[in-house]
């Protein structure tokens, strides 16, 4: 293919050189594909289903549609980071609440979680549907999920 | 819902033990098929018929060939052995030869170095087309004089059932058609599979997510044309399933392109090639008329059920027969007269979904069972209380029901749930009918409540010898169970975990990889894992601690029928001595291998008289709606549920289905469908096919109810199907409740509510 190139991107606070790629790949792609993080999950392409959601700059982006060449101002962290240090409050709440099944949109809805509470620390009910309702999951009619979110906020002293 | 977890120390039966792999799926390691790897691998891409009827002039893959990257192009002429595949009659192409008969049908395939090089050797490959008007219309397809679409004909199969008096007629009739859209399975992990061919070409091994490992090798074996034995299968990460991995996909593709090229191939499909990729959830349209006395008491159904199979056959006699055999649903009667079709048509190919035919047969008779309640003027649950099956009453196919069938404690402890408050004055927004879009108003929110209740048929039917093996192998103080039973997210991991746990007194367990080294665990579909595979680890556990307690016995000098399992020890239940599991079995190594089978089934005869199936499940939802009628937009505010389960073997992984099914009947009921213009398929994207969001989520109170099957090893029916049967009619009824129109189809859409 023509139009190969070299450029730089700065994931979970390392420079990862990105090497002969085509001018096209999205960040998904160049993440699973080139630097060995196959923990972003693609099911969709296109902005729908957010199993793909990765942080960059702090905001919660569908990494399917951002051109990875396009990227390399950004901080990018994905969820290889997140765990870095043992399980986090929000991933240790979605295993013990019973909100992994098949675990393919985990991942995705693990990243938009810690943005909510983040930003929201106390979130209402509404307030977490929405949150959420850009990553789909199709095993467990978000129930557990919403239980894990819940968890995360009692744990962290919240009223949920 | 709030659910007591039961938190025991010990990952025993009845606990909400947690499950193995969730630690690596919160972190983002655990392997799906997608994330498989291999050095010196190569990218496979599938080119897809775009018209649903065609006859191939040519195909001219040279231009294709001279695209650097591009290592292979194969089609038909490829293909070493069986040219078709499929699970019940072979008449699936691998690659389409002279015609196509579905849009998306798969003409040839290629291996390149970079998937968008994939997509450019695709897009060079010159295929000659003379389209051929297609058949999309079941009924027409059913017409003698119509040409077939195959040389097999257009009916994959025809079944009725006569039972009883034809004559008889009610005083009250009621009768309705009704309509069932395309529903799609829609897992999140796309189809992906990774081939290693073996040295010399002459085996491979394919990492792929299935439901059925062994019956994929058959499959994949024969188009091969190699030997059982040269071909492995393990299985990959599975993102999901619902009845969509059932059918070949890229098996057969990806492991030709393997043994062609020498080099690993990773094929990995897009979510539009997926909608193309897989089978789907039959349409059907059934006719049915009741006949009751002027209480209510059901004396006659007639029905007439026509599925669209689509192009090949893929399940559809299978899914025929489900759809039949529960033309009465839950209720007793004693009289039916019921024709039904599978139908071959140029619409894309249908198969195995959660529920399997029964989805279709209930919406329609809990339609009828409301059409009744209001002809003979009671309310909803007393006509379904009243008409109750119970253990013992015969079927209309002759069979009788001897599984548990808690059918009227079903409705009674769903109506015993109470409703959700009316909705304030001020609603939150989020909480409207349009959810997000913030259109609704609430002036025009109208609620209303409906209800569903059915019965659904657990494991496969008409004599086949459906079996589960596994293996246990106790050894110093740990366990290690091995089958081939398909995990798809469903949580059987967990489940064998806590057979060990609680039969052989042990905490480690360790679960083998899932491959085709052992023998088969049949599919991971049908209720049947639970209790299939469940009594395969259940039935090798249980010969080993018996290995376990001769050993013991011998060595203490006590009769093994003294031994028992208490915690972690083997304890004499006669005397004081104790010794636990981790000494009795140190340098030892008891295992063994169990196959599981149930009970034998029958054929039905031509009047479709038999004992067909092998048990039954039950379940009753009562759905409350709010519905915007002006823009017939509906909000399901909650699902209450009560749920004959059989025994609950862990609270944590139950709910999860249930609630989970509960959201797929939800989209069949408002907002699910690939929709079809003669044959062509028009919202293949997550763009245009809406699945339920966070924000679609009702809220879900359900109760288990617990009365133990004697025919199932643990006592525990499977749980996946039953929670998107009948909530799907639950909730069309409270919308037709809330805007008076009869809504005679799912999906229900905005303008079947508002014009």
């Amino acid at each position: 293919m023509s139009e190969q190139l070299i450029y730089q991107l700065r994931v979970n606070g390392k420079i990862r050189e990105v090497r002969d790629a085509w001018v096209g790949e999205s960040l998904l792609y160049v993440l699973r594909e080139r630097l060995g993080l196959p923990g972003t999950k693609g099911a969709c392409e296109q902005g729908e289903c957010g199993s793909c959601t990765v942080f960059m700059d702090g905001a919660a982006v569908c990494s399917c549609l951002v051109m990875a060449a396009s990227a390399g101002d950004a901080d990018i962290v994905t969820i290889e980071q997140l765990s870095e240090g043992g399980l986090t409050d929000v991933q240790e709440a979605f295993v013990n609440t019973g909100g992994v099944q098949c675990g393919f949109c985990t991942p995705g809805l693990i990243m938009a979680v810690h943005h909510l509470l983040e930003h929201t620390p106390d979130p209402s009910d509404e307030e977490i549907k929405e949150s959420i309702s850009g990553n789909l999951c199709r095993c467990t009619g978000y129930g557990r999920i919403f239980e894990a979110v819940r968890e995360t906020i009692r744990t962290r002293g919240g009223n949920a | 819902m709030n659910i007591a977890i039961d938190t025991r120390q010990r990952n025993v039966l009845g606990s909400s033990a947690l499950r193995p792999d969730g630690g690596a799926k919160v972190r983002g390691e655990f392997s799906f098929s997608s994330d498989m790897w291999a050095e010196n691998m190569l990218w496979g891409a599938t080119l897809r018929s775009p018209h649903p009827h065609a006859r191939i002039v040519s195909v001219d893959i040279s231009r294709a060939l001279t695209i650097a990257g591009v290592s292979c192009v194969i089609t038909a002429e490829d293909v070493p052995g069986k040219a078709t595949y499929g699970l019940i009659e072979s008449d699936q192409p691998v690659f389409a030869r002279d015609v196509v008969r579905y849009m998306g049908e798969p003409i040839a395939a290629v291996a390149a170095d970079h998937p968008e090089t994939c997509r450019m050797a695709l897009a060079a490959i010159d295929v000659v087309y003379e389209i051929l008007p297609p058949l999309s219309d079941p009924e027409k397809c059913l017409d003698p004089a119509t040409p077939p679409i195959h040389e097999s004909g257009n009916v994959f199969r025809h079944q009725r059932i006569v039972r009883g008096d034809a004559t008889v007629t009610g005083d009250i009739v009621v009768e309705g058609t009704y309509d069932i859209g395309m529903q799609d399975q829609a897992f999140l992990g796309l189809e992906a599979a990774l081939a290693i061919p073996g040295p010399d070409r002459l085996s491979v091994e394919l990492h792929i997510a299935t439901q059925w490992l062994h019956e994929d090798r058959r499959q994949i074996a024969a188009c091969l044309a190699l030997p059982e034995e040269a071909v492995t299968l393990v299985l990959g990460g599975v993102g999901g399933a619902f009845g969509a991995r059932e059918d070949i996909s890229l098996q057969v593709h990806c492991c030709l392109l393997a043994l062609r090229t020498g080099r690993p191939i990773k094929m990995q499909y897009s979510r539009e090639e997926s909608f193309f990729g897989h089978v789907h959830r039959h349409p059907a349209r059934i006719w049915m008329r009741h006949h009751a006395d002027r209480d209510g008491t059901i004396r006659k159904i007639e029905a007439r059920m026509v599925f669209d199979g689509g192009a090949y056959t893929s399940t559809s006699p299978a899914v025929l027969i489900n759809g039949i055999t529960h033309t009465q649903g839950p209720y007793r009667c004693d009289n039916a007269v019921v024709d039904g079709y599978a139908v071959r048509t140029n619409n894309p190919p249908c198969g195995a979904m959660r529920g399997f035919g029964v989805v279709q047969a209930c919406f329609a008779h809990e339609g009828q069972m409301d059409k009744l309640a209001e002809a003979c003027g009671v309310d909803h649950v007393t006509i379904r209380l009243r008409n109750a099956m119970r253990h013992g009453d015969l079927l209309i196919t002759g069979q009788p029901m001897d599984s548990v069938a808690p059918v009227e404690r079903c409705i009674r402890e769903t109506a015993a749930i109470p409703l959700p408050p009316d909705m304030p004055d001020e609603p939150h927004l989020l909480t409207l009918p349009g959810g997000a879009g913030r259109t609704a108003d609430r002036r025009h929110i109208r609620r209303g409540v409906g209800w569903g209740v059915s019965m659904k048929n657990l494991m496969y039917s008409e004599g086949f010898d459906d079996f589960a093996t596994a293996r246990c192998s106790l050894k110093d103080g740990v366990a290690s169970i091995k089958f081939a039973t398909a995990e798809v997210g469903q949580g059987f991991v967990t489940l064998a975990t806590q057979i060990a746990t609680t039969l052989l007194g042990v905490d480690d367990v360790v679960l083998e990889r899932m491959d085709t080294t052992i023998g088969s665990a049949g599919s991971t579909s049908a209720s049947r894992q639970t209790w299939m595979s469940g009594g395969a680890v259940d039935g090798a556990c249980r010969h080993v601690r018996e290995m376990l307690f001769q050993d013991v016995g011998a060595r203490a000098g006590i009769d093994p029928i003294r031994l028992a399992i208490v915690d972690t020890d083997v304890v004499d239940t006669m005397g004081d001595f104790r010794i636990s599991v981790a000494d009795a079995t140190a340098g030892k190594d008891f295992h063994y291998t169990f196959e599981h089978h149930h009970r034998p089934t029958e054929d039905l005869d031509e009047n479709g008289q038999g004992n067909c199936h092998v048990a039954f499940a039950f379940v009753a939802h009562r759905a409350v709606v709010d519905v915007d009628v002006d823009l017939g937009l509906v909000k399901v505010v909650q699902i209450a549920t009560a749920q004959d389960v059989g025994r609950v073997l862990n609270p944590l992984s139950a709910i999860g289905q249930i609630e989970g099914g509960i959201a797929q009947g939800l989209g069949l009921a408002v907002m699910e469908e690939i929709i079809t213009d003669n044959g062509v398929v028009r919202n293949p994207s997550f763009t245009d096919y809406l699945l339920p969001t966070a924000l679609d989520a009702p809220d879900v109170v359900a109760v288990m109810i617990e009365e133990p099957e004697p025919m199932a090893p643990l006592g525990a029916k499977g749980i996946g199907e039953p929670p998107c049967v009948s909530v799907t009619p639950a909730i069309v009824a409270a919308i037709r409740a809330a805007t008076g129109k009869d809504l005679d189809r799912v999906p229900v859409r905005p303008q079947d509510i508002c014009c």
